[in-house]
Order: structure tokens, then C-alpha cells, then sequence
């Protein structure tokens, strides 16, 4: 019964991986088929060549394509995470036409990640685009913005986009926690008088928090091997340059599967350990704090 | 009074950054030649230019029934892989079950990057580079895990009696799997297809690396690649064309089933 469904996940999953992690010990060309592969060990990770050292590990640009992935994702997701909870707390209360603004806010999630990037990157558009004019004219600045290639503003552009695209999602799984939860807590907390922010860090946000650390590792996974918004954002720009991006580069664009590979294999080594670290810091706190779901 | 004046700016705030960008860049795509870089939001001369241009340019008929082929084929094989694996890993006890779809799970959070030059070796040995039935083949790495993931879900909802009766009837399986499940099933594969359908819809990075011609092109790559006589002046009219014929029906679709969706989403993150 389960045979046909993992043997195709052996085939389209775990092979092209088992093949990724050996390419990378390899000198492999991309157009060769790997038949021309020779085993080269550690090379593409770290050699040194007549005292120069070479490989991923020694290539600033890997680094920096490391440390743009974890602003972006931490940012992008914190920020997501406390939008997402607002969203789903003004979305939780009744109000008319509520069906309709549901709707309404599902819509940036349904938009393909490329038509996304592609109608921001024309709103930032330095000359022509929405956004400077708006804040032009509101007097916010004196000069346009180049929003998609100034080294900063471009990381603020893209998780800005990202932020708009996936906090839907958070807003969702929030919503449904949030609706799930008993309503005599909040007629018990309303009768005692409890200021509705107290009753907000104190009651909703242990109940929903199962929820929430779920989402926020659904999220935090997707958003570090972040690949379309940044590359048809801001393309191979080195300011924005996410693992994903830098892996890929390597692998088509330079056409090194052996470096490509390698590089590939530490995005993956990389999101593990982020994703241990955040189960790990989930799991801590709740034993830290047994209290912490009392109300 | 000012409390729920209050709430109301809060849900007009959120509707107009959700709804915004998608209105702006209809509006755009209706501006003409010039009108585009003179100010003003509401084209001044409303023309259909744009969308003529996109189909002129590039095969772009030709991109939209790529992706619909493709991702409706995907979406097919996904669900009928999935629904007897979901069977056995929702109703049948076995050794190593757990292990099983942790495994699943795993692998639905793969980064695509992993696995691009296993891909493309495996691809290119099955003499499926630059085909749709390559693009396929790899995306079911994206959607097997999560059809499987969901169906399991949804059918550990239903009611142990139900296959008991059957079983004590004799019913195999496969039978109830078509008599009992399937008729309950029918809201929950229709917003398991659907979630994969976009998933398969939206991929961009398998899309860009296996295929080559404008011909085999899916419509998230075509529209990636509009490009203008330069780097600087891109086409932003006929690029916001393209995106309003592709995101329309999307949005379309996610808003009438919505419903559908958002049980979707919660029963595959909040339960698992």
C-alpha cells in the first residue's frame, strides 16, 4: 500500500539528494552527466593551493549569502509572527463584512511568488514606482530611493515583500488557534475586571502557543531557503545573495556541480541546525516556565 | 463610538495592504505607451494593449497550458499515491509508522536547492531535460510529501467503525478505500489538490533550471524573463499584464474555496 508512494519519494527525493552530497566531493562539470567526475574529498569545502585557500568555506561570498539568509529569516519571520497575531486578533472579533476581509487578506498568499516580487519590484521602482512617489510627496524624503539596489534598502525591500506575502499564512493558523480557545476564560477575565492587554499576554498567548511555534517553524524552514522573491527581486546582487541563491549560482550559472553541490549540502546542514536550535529553544522555555499556562 | 471606528480603520488598513499591490498593478497594465511614466493612478486612456503585447511577444498561451498541464498532472499522481499510502499510515498499525511520515514530513522540508544537480543528473538521464514530464517528475518531490502528509490527517478524523463493519463484511483494502473512505473523502482531496495545484503553480526554481525553450517555459519563468530592449527598461506594463492573467484566476479560486483551504492549512500545521 505505502511501496509505489515511497518508491517514487526514494526517486525524486532521496536519491537526488544522495547524488547532491556525493557531487560535492567531485570536480564534476554540470554537462558532463557526473560520468567525468573525479573524487576530489574535501576540496570544494576547504582547500588550501599554494597557500591560498579555496572552496565554499573560504569564500567570503558564502558568508555573507549565510548571514543575509538569517536576517532575512529572522526578521521576516519575527516580524510576520507579531503581524500575523494582530491580523488574526482584529480578525477574530465580529464585525460586518467580516467573511469578506477573510477573503481579502488570503489574496497576497495566493499570488505566485514571482508576480509578487515583480508587481513590488515595479511599486519600488526608483524612477517610476508608487512608493517613492507617495513618499515624495508626503515629504518623507527628498530624493528617490533606489529601493532594489542600494545594499540596505534592497534587504528592507525584500523582506518587506516577504513580510506582506506570508504573514496571510501566520494570520490563518493564529486565527484557528484563536478560535478554538473556550470562551469562558475571557468571560471569567472579563468579570474580574482584567485589562484586555493582560489578559492577551497572559491568557491567549500560552494557549495559542503550541500554535504559534508550529507555524513559526513552518515558516522559519521556508524562509531560509528562501530562492524566487530574492532572485527576481534583486537578482545575483551579493547584498541580498541568500544560500539558495549563492548555491544555485555556483552550480548553473558557473556550471560547477562539484562547488554547487557542496554548497547545496551546507544549506542543508545549516537548515537542520536552525530548525534543532528552534525546537530546542520551543521545548526550553516551556519546561523553563511550567507556570508560564497558568492563568 | 471611537472604539469601533477604530476597529473599522484597522480592517481598512489590512484590506488595503492585502488587496493594494494586486489593484496597482491591474491599473498599470491598463495604462498605454507613455501613460505609464506620467503620474496620476488611473490610467488615463484604458487600453487592453498591454495583454495583446504579452501573447505577441512569447509563446505565452503556450507557458499558461504548460502550467496547467503540469501542475494538474502533478496534482493527479500526488493524490492517487497518496491515498493508499494515507490509508495504511492513518488506519493499519505497523512497526515504524511514526518513523514513516516523520520521514515525510522531513522531506517536504527540504530545501529545493538540495537536491537541484540530483535532479538535474536524474532528469537528464531519463532523457526528460527541457520536458514537462522532467518539471513533473521533480515536483512531485514538493507535492507527494505534503498529499500524504494531509490525506493522513484527514483520515485519522474519521471513525474507527466505519472499516470495522467492512472488514467484517470481507471488504479489502482497496475496497474500502473506494466504498468507504472515498465518498467522506471528497472535501478533503479537493482542498488537498488544490493547495498542491499552487504549490505546483508557483514553483519557480526546478522550472528555471530544467527547461530551456521559451516553448516549455511555465508562466512563473515566463514572466520572470520579460525583458525589455535593456536592463533598464523593462516592460513593466506588459510584465504586469502577464501577472494580472495568471494571479486573477488564482485569487479566484483560492476565494471560493477558501473555506476548503484554511481547513486545509490548519489540519496539515496546527494538528501535526
Amino acid at each position: 500500500m505505502i511501496a509505489p508512494m515511497a518508491i517514487v519519494l526514494l526517486a525524486v527525493a532521496a536519491w537526488p539528494l544522495a547524488r547532491t552530497v556525493a557531487l560535492g566531493f567531485t570536480d564534476a562539470g554540470l554537462t558532463g552527466g557526473g560520468a567525468d567526475a573525479a573524487f576530489v574529498g574535501w576540496e570544494n569545502y576547504y582547500a588550501v593551493f599554494g597557500g591560498q585557500p579555496f572552496g565554499v568555506l573560504a569564500d567570503p561570498q558564502w558568508w555573507r549569502a549565510v548571514g543575509n539568509t538569517l536576517v532575512f529569516a529572522s526578521v521576516s519571520v519575527s516580524l510576520e509572527t507579531v503581524l500575523g497575531v494582530l491580523v488574526a486578533l482584529v480578525l477574530h472579533r465580529r464585525f460586518p463584512g467580516r467573511a469578506w476581509v477573510r477573503a481579502a487578506v488570503l489574496v497576497p498568499w495566493a499570488i505566485p511568488t514571482v508576480v509578487s516580487a515583480k508587481i513590488w519590484a515595479w511599486m519600488l521602482n526608483d524612477q517610476f514606482g508608487i512608493i517613492n512617489a507617495v513618499l515624495l510627496d508626503l515629504g518623507l524624503i527628498a530624493t528617490p530611493l533606489a529601493w532594489t539596489a542600494d545594499p540596505l534598502l534592497s534587504m528592507v525591500a525584500v523582506i518587506t515583500v516577504d513580510v506582506w506575502k506570508t504573514t496571510p499564512f501566520m494570520a490563518l493558523l493564529v486565527l484557528a488557534a484563536l478560535e478554538m480557545l473556550p470562551r469562558d476564560i475571557y468571560e471569567a477575565a472579563r468579570v474580574d475586571g482584567i485589562h484586555p492587554v493582560r489578559v492577551f499576554f497572559r491568557v491567549t498567548l500560552p494557549l495559542i502557543r503550541p500554535a504559534l511555534i508550529v507555524a513559526i517553524v513552518f515558516r522559519a524552514l521556508d524562509a531560509l531557503r528562501v530562492f524566487d522573491l530574492v532572485y527576481v527581486l534583486t537578482a545575483n546582487s551579493p547584498a541580498t545573495m541568500t544560500m539558495s541563491v549563492y548555491a544555485r549560482r555556483e552550480l548553473i550559472d558557473f556550471q560547477s556541480a562539484g562547488t554547487g553541490s557542496a554548497a547545496a549540502t551546507l544549506v542543508v546542514l545549516v537548515i537542520a541546525l536552525a530548525a534543532v536550535t528552534i525546537l530546542m529553544a520551543g521545548r526550553l522555555r516551556r519546561v523553563g516556565r511550567p507556570l508560564e499556562g497558568a492563568p | 463610538m471611537i472604539r469601533r471606528l477604530g476597529l473599522a480603520l484597522v480592517v481598512a488598513l489590512i484590506v488595503a495592504v492585502a488587496v493594494g499591490p494586486l489593484l496597482y498593478a491591474i491599473l498599470t497594465s491598463l495604462e498605454g505607451g507613455g501613460g505609464l511614466f506620467t503620474a496620476g493612478l488611473w490610467p488615463d486612456e484604458p487600453t487592453l494593449a498591454n495583454y495583446a503585447a504579452v501573447f505577441a511577444d512569447q509563446p505565452f498561451g503556450r507557458n499558461i497550458l504548460n502550467s496547467i498541464v503540469v501542475a494538474g498532472g502533478v496534482v493527479a499522481v500526488s493524490l492517487l499515491l497518496s491515498l493508499t499510502a494515507a490509508y495504511a499510515l492513518a488506519r493499519v498499525a505497523f512497526r515504524g509508522r511514526g518513523l514513516l511520515l516523520g520521514t515525510v514530513l522531513c522531506v517536504s522540508m527540504f530545501p529545493q536547492v538540495a537536491v537541484l544537480s540530483g535532479m538535474f543528473l536524474l532528469i537528464r538521464s531519463l532523457g526528460l531535460y527541457n520536458s514537462l514530464a522532467g518539471l513533473g517528475l521533480s515536483y512531485l518531490m514538493l507535492t507527494l510529501p505534503f498529499t500524504v502528509w494531509m490525506l493522513t490527517t484527514f483520515l485519522r478524523q474519521l471513525p474507527k467503525e466505519l472499516e470495522e463493519a467492512a472488514i467484517l463484511d470481507g471488504a479489502g483494502p482497496l475496497t474500502i478505500i473506494g466504498r468507504v473512505f472515498l465518498p467522506l473523502l471528497w472535501p478533503a482531496l479537493v482542498s488537498t489538490g488544490l493547495l498542491a495545484f499552487v504549490v505546483a503553480w508557483n514553483e519557480f526554481l526546478f522550472a528555471l533550471t530544467f527547461t530551456l525553450t521559451a516553448e516549455t517555459r511555465t508562466v512563473p519563468v515566463a514572466i520572470a524573463l520579460i525583458s525589455g530592449a535593456s536592463q533598464h527598461e523593462l516592460p513593466w506594463g506588459r510584465i504586469m499584464a502577464a501577472s494580472v492573467i495568471v494571479t486573477v484566476p488564482m485569487v479566484l479560486l483560492v476565494l471560493v474555496f477558501q473555506r476548503w483551504i484554511v481547513s486545509g492549512l490548519t489540519a496539515g500545521a496546527v494538528k501535526g
